[in-house]
């Protein structure tokens, strides 16, 4: 390695990560590209048909990808252009998680006939080491749709049961029921059922219009009238009103002239209002006939209708399509994932410099860390743009703050002490941090809408940052206690100097954590004053950061006392990672309180697992001197 | 002997010791009691663990106590606090940040301590329209016996629920009878005796009692529930009874009866906190999120009509927005239907924490700023 290798290193991580914004994913036209920037309203929120079709893939199937029956691959663009318009065909693929046995069982399945079965031999050794998946996770909807009733009637029973009670059974019948409705309303966003001809269906109706609500009128008079056409009109209008109630997508925007500019709608809502304005909604057949040119392979034709949509849409309401058209690149960036490769490269580096290569490795381990965070602060801020909000809105902003905020300290670490560990340390708790983000992010869309009482960009951007910036400078403080302890009782690497500084760089984080864990708490006490009325509450978040600012305390004031020393510092500073991971994932399982966001079973395994682990490195950390091969002399 | 001893015990209340393990002690307390808050709801966890000096676990019938709970530990800190502050006292600006972190504390542990004893909530849920003098206690209840027999206003007589629970006979001037309080549960079920037939007899012989069932049922200390007490009381003139009513908040019908020419009406209702001036709601608005059922925001217009005909003003209460007026903050807490429901609170010492956790803030950055001094003017000498 040589001066310039660092350099190097950084440049290439930098244009990798940056790729993504120019590569065309494989197989997906532009004409498919310009239809995932078209704007909708759902959940709330103004948002791109490819973050609908991206978030809905995380909460059926847990990632974005989707195999087709015959193997192949495609972007999550085409199969919401098939849900929403090929319905057959999106029906026979796998999109949907089952992993509850119970459930499998309830829809015909077992382990032995979900088996995968490996034809190569280092397929097969993988599948014993579980490296390889052993059984189907995926259903199509096809397979599920003969026992709809059956998980229906579960569903009822289920449902009644309070979220943290439930059974692990319930809680995946719930689950499911809710990514089958969610599917539904999807593949009801704009046809009917058995909507295949829809479009002739539109187009005759516009045709007839005036004749047939003629005979409607004269129908309801009592007079003279063709009954034919009469019914035909009466049949529209039901199958409106049914398309109106069986989807929550609302993807036709208000009219030109249109007082009210919010009021977007569903199809079937704005498909009622045809007989009255005497014309079909032209929003409504464009959807159509992209369907219909979907359906039929009509590539050009497509993409023709598509662009003359956009272009419609795009000078009516220029503002909302251009924050769209910026979330879908976004999107296709996706700046996390990238992070958290660099992350991961930064902790090898800054861990290579411990044993060779020091100066070169350390450095280039430096600036990836420094790239990695840059690009995390991009990532950031676009969300806070998008949303207009403070960074910190739910769970999953919560986790790349943590992340953002440790790794900004560990770049400052790094600069006073210049010995790769706030490298190291920014490695790990930037890939463990977007490594949690990406699996809240299976829960749904993650730039959703505040409720009412927590809709104060003010109290957001100051509680909820300082409190989060406290749970993330205590985490930091057990990490590097965490280096200190492997370092010292597994390698050689960790000479008096380092020992040293490490003592001193958790002692300084600790105090940093006391201050931002105890000021974040406290605005937490005057928000809650100024919504209800009460400075302290002891509901379980509270209390959960209340233990947090008392643990840092609490080793402040041991180290003060004498009662701890260097080896004892770090097992206290490992247990604060306990407090924290309790206090940020551990008060919301408990399903109560003014906090609970929801209880998440797998997140429940994984807080266990994780508090072990700690545990087991404070027991190693308790070892004698003498086995430390650090201390030994 | 007797020196030493006292010497020691000194040393022990102003050690750093005592401060370890009184931190780790309310760590513990705080954790237990935040687990037990899926059992027990909110408002009990408080009284159990923090408004008590011993956290009290029942084994068989006896309660024992195993654990000191908040009163101790948080009293225990001030003094180790106060002690160790005087014993240890220096002037000096390099423990300017540590003394003023702590006296900071000191005034939060107090303040909480004084608003966990003064701090009063009520309700008042509002139509658009009405107006209301008066907002109604969360959880304790009051007989009111009414004198109806002016229509121009009603006279009436309040008698707190813990009367009733203790049987304690009240006799009034303003009421030509005494009221003597029988049965009573602290929560109960009421059905139509006609739903009911196997029904135990009623001892109720007025009113809506003879028709109704009572089933008693346990205390439920959940936050989403609440506790339907029910009392028989009997009413006894001077010369003969007038019979026993049945009383519950849960009856929606008025109780009415003549004596001694007047009307009369009795009634348990949730206690009436009155206040000097009414408010009266013009609008309710609540938006929800297009598409969704999320709520956007829910806010109450309502007007202040002050009791000495000064001119009325109106104002805005919304989420994080509450109304501060004559000593008692008015949030906006719910709704139901297009009546709000506004959350009221009294508390004196609600500055409290914000001058403590200001000293607190200040305190704590002064300490490491002068740590962190400190650490580079290390480094950069070598």
């Amino acid at each position: 390695m040589t001066r310039s290798t660092p350099v190097i290193v950084v440049a290439v991580a930098a244009l990798c990560a940056l790729s993504g914004l120019y590569q065309k994913p494989r197989g997906e036209s532009e004409a498919v590209r310009a239809f995932g920037r078209l704007p909708v309203l759902a959940e709330g929120r103004m948002k791109p048909l490819d973050s609908l079709a991206r978030s809905t893939l995380l909460v059926i199937q847990a990632r974005q990808r989707v195999v087709r029956p015959d193997g192949t691959e495609i972007t999550p663009d085409q199969w919401l252009l098939d849900a929403m318009f090929y319905p057959e065909k999106a029906d026979t693929y796998r999109t949907f998680v089952v992993d509850n046995t119970d459930l499998l069982l309830l829809i015909g399945k077992n382990d032995e006939s979900l088996a995968i079965h490996y034809k190569s031999t280092a397929e097969q050794l993988g599948a014993i080491l579980d490296l390889l998946p052993t059984r189907q996770r995926r259903m199509s909807f096809s397979e599920i749709e003969p026992f709809i009733p059956a998980i229906e009637a579960q569903y009822k029973l289920a449902e009644p049961v309070e979220a943290a009670a439930r059974t692990q059974f319930q809680s995946a019948v719930v689950q499911l029921y809710g990514n089958l409705s969610r599917y539904i309303r999807l593949r009801h966003a704009i046809l009917p059922e058995k909507g295949e001809d829809f479009l002739s269906e539109l187009l005759q109706l516009e045709e007839t219009l005036p004749a047939a609500v003629e005979a409607v009128r004269a129908k309801e008079a009592g007079k003279p009238h063709d009954e034919a056409k009469a019914g035909a009109v009466i049949a529209a209008g039901q199958k409106f009103i049914s398309m109106s109630e069986s989807t929550d997508i609302l993807a036709i925007p208000p009219e030109e002239g249109d007082p009210q500019h919010g009021s977007w709608r569903n199809a079937g809502q704005a498909l009622l209002e045809t007989f009255g304005q005497g014309f079909v909604n032209p929003s409504v057949l464009a959807y159509t006939g992209m369907g219909y040119a979907w359906r039929h392979g009509e590539e050009e034709k497509f993409g023709h209708i598509v662009q003359m949509y956009g272009s419609s849409i795009g000078k009516r309401f220029p503002a909302e399509v251009r924050k769209v058209r910026i979330e879908t690149l976004f999107n296709a960036a996706e700046p996390f994932y990238a992070c958290m490769i660099i992350y991961l490269a930064a902790f090898l580096f800054a861990a290579l410099s411990w044993l060779r290569w020091q100066e070169p490795a350390r450095l280039s381990a430096w600036g990836l860390v420094a790239l990695a965070w840059v690009l995390a602060t991009v990532g950031i801020a676009t969300r806070m743009w998008l949303e207009g909000r403070p960074p910190v809105t739910n769970l999953y902003s919560s986790a790349l703050f943590i992340g953002w905020g440790s790794v900004a300290l560990c770049l400052v670490l790094e600069w006073a002490f210049k010995n790769a560990i706030g490298s190291a340390a920014a490695g790990v708790i930037g890939f463990a941090t977007l490594m949690i983000a990406h699996h809240l992010a299976l829960a749904g869309d993650t730039l959703e809408m505040m409720r009412a009482v927590l809709d104060s960009n003010f109290w957001l951007g100051t509680h909820v940052v300082v409190v989060t910036t406290g749970y993330a400078s205590t985490f930091l403080a057990g990490m590097l206690a965490v280096i200190y302890v492997l370092r010292g009782v597994f390698t050689r690497t960790l000479d008096k100097g380092t020992a040293d500084s490490l003592a001193r760089m958790v002692y300084g984080i600790v105090c940093f954590a006391t201050l931002f864990s105890f000021v974040g708490t406290t605005l937490g006490g005057i928000w809650a004053d100024q919504s209800w009325g009460r400075f302290w509450g002891w509901d379980p978040k509270e209390n959960g950061a209340l233990i947090i600012v008392i643990w840092n305390a609490l080793i402040l004031h041991a180290r003060w006392a004498g009662l701890v020393r260097q080896r004892g510092l770090m097992c206290l500073a490992i247990f604060g990672n306990i407090v924290t991971s309790w206090s940020w994932f551990g008060t919301n399982m408990l399903g109560i309180g003014l906090h609970s966001y929801g209880f998440t079973q797998a997140a429940f395994w994984w807080l266990t697992a994780f508090i072990a682990s700690q545990l087991a490195l404070i027991g190693i950390a308790c070892l004698p001197p003498g086995r430390w091969r650090s201390f030994r002399a | 002997m007797m020196k030493e001893l006292l010497s020691q015990l000194r040393s022990v209340v102003v050690s750093l010791r005592l401060t370890v393990l009184l931190l780790a002690l309310s760590i513990v307390l705080v954790f237990w009691a935040t687990l037990d808050q899926v059992h027990l709801g909110v408002w009990a966890v408080q009284q159990k663990f923090f408004h008590s000096l011993f956290v009290f676990v029942a084994v068989g019938q006896i309660q024992v106590p195993v654990f000191p709970g908040g009163y101790l530990i948080g009293g225990l800190l001030l003094v180790n606090l106060i002690s160790a502050h005087v014993y240890r006292f220096k002037l000096g600006w390099s423990k300017a940040g540590i003394w003023l972190a702590h006296i900071g504390l000191i005034m939060l542990l107090l303040g909480e301590l004084v608003s966990g004893l003064v701090q009063q909530d009520f309700q008042m849920r509002l139509d658009e329209g009405e107006t209301k003098n008066y907002s109604e206690s969360l959880r304790r209840f009051e007989l009111a016996v009414i004198d109806e027999t002016d229509p121009a206003f009603d006279e009436v007589v309040a008698i707190p629920e813990s009367y009733l629970s203790r049987g304690t006979v009240v006799q009034s001037p303003k009421l030509p009878f005494r009221v003597v309080p029988g049965t009573y549960y602290a929560n109960a079920a009421l059905q139509m005796r006609s739903q009911a037939p196997g029904a135990p007899a009623t001892p109720a012989t007025r009113g809506m009692g003879p028709q109704v069932a009572v089933t008693p049922l346990e205390v439920t200390y959940a936050e989403n529930e609440r506790n339907t007490p029910v009392s028989f009381v009997e009413l006894a003139g001077p010369d003969a009874s007038l019979g026993t009513w049945m009383v519950s908040p849960d009856i929606g019908m008025p109780q009415r009866f003549e004596y001694a020419g007047h009307k009369w009406r009795i009634a348990m209702r949730p206690e009436r906190h009155y206040q000097p001036f009414s408010l009266t709601l013009v609008k309710f608005t609540h938006d929800i999120y297009p598409g969704t059922d999320i709520p956007k925001n829910f806010s109450s217009k309502v007007r202040i009509n002050l009791a000495d005909g000064g001119s009325p003003q109106e104002v805005l209460i919304y989420m994080n927005n509450p109304l501060r007026f004559a000593g008692l903050t008015y949030y906006q807490a719910s709704y139901d239907n297009n009546s709000t429901i506004l959350q009221v609170v009294r508390n004196p010492s609600w500055l409290v924490p914000y001058i403590a956790c200001a000293a607190i803030t200040l305190g704590l950055v002064i300490q490491f700023m002068i740590h962190l001094v400190a650490f580079a003017t290390r480094r950069r000498s070598p």
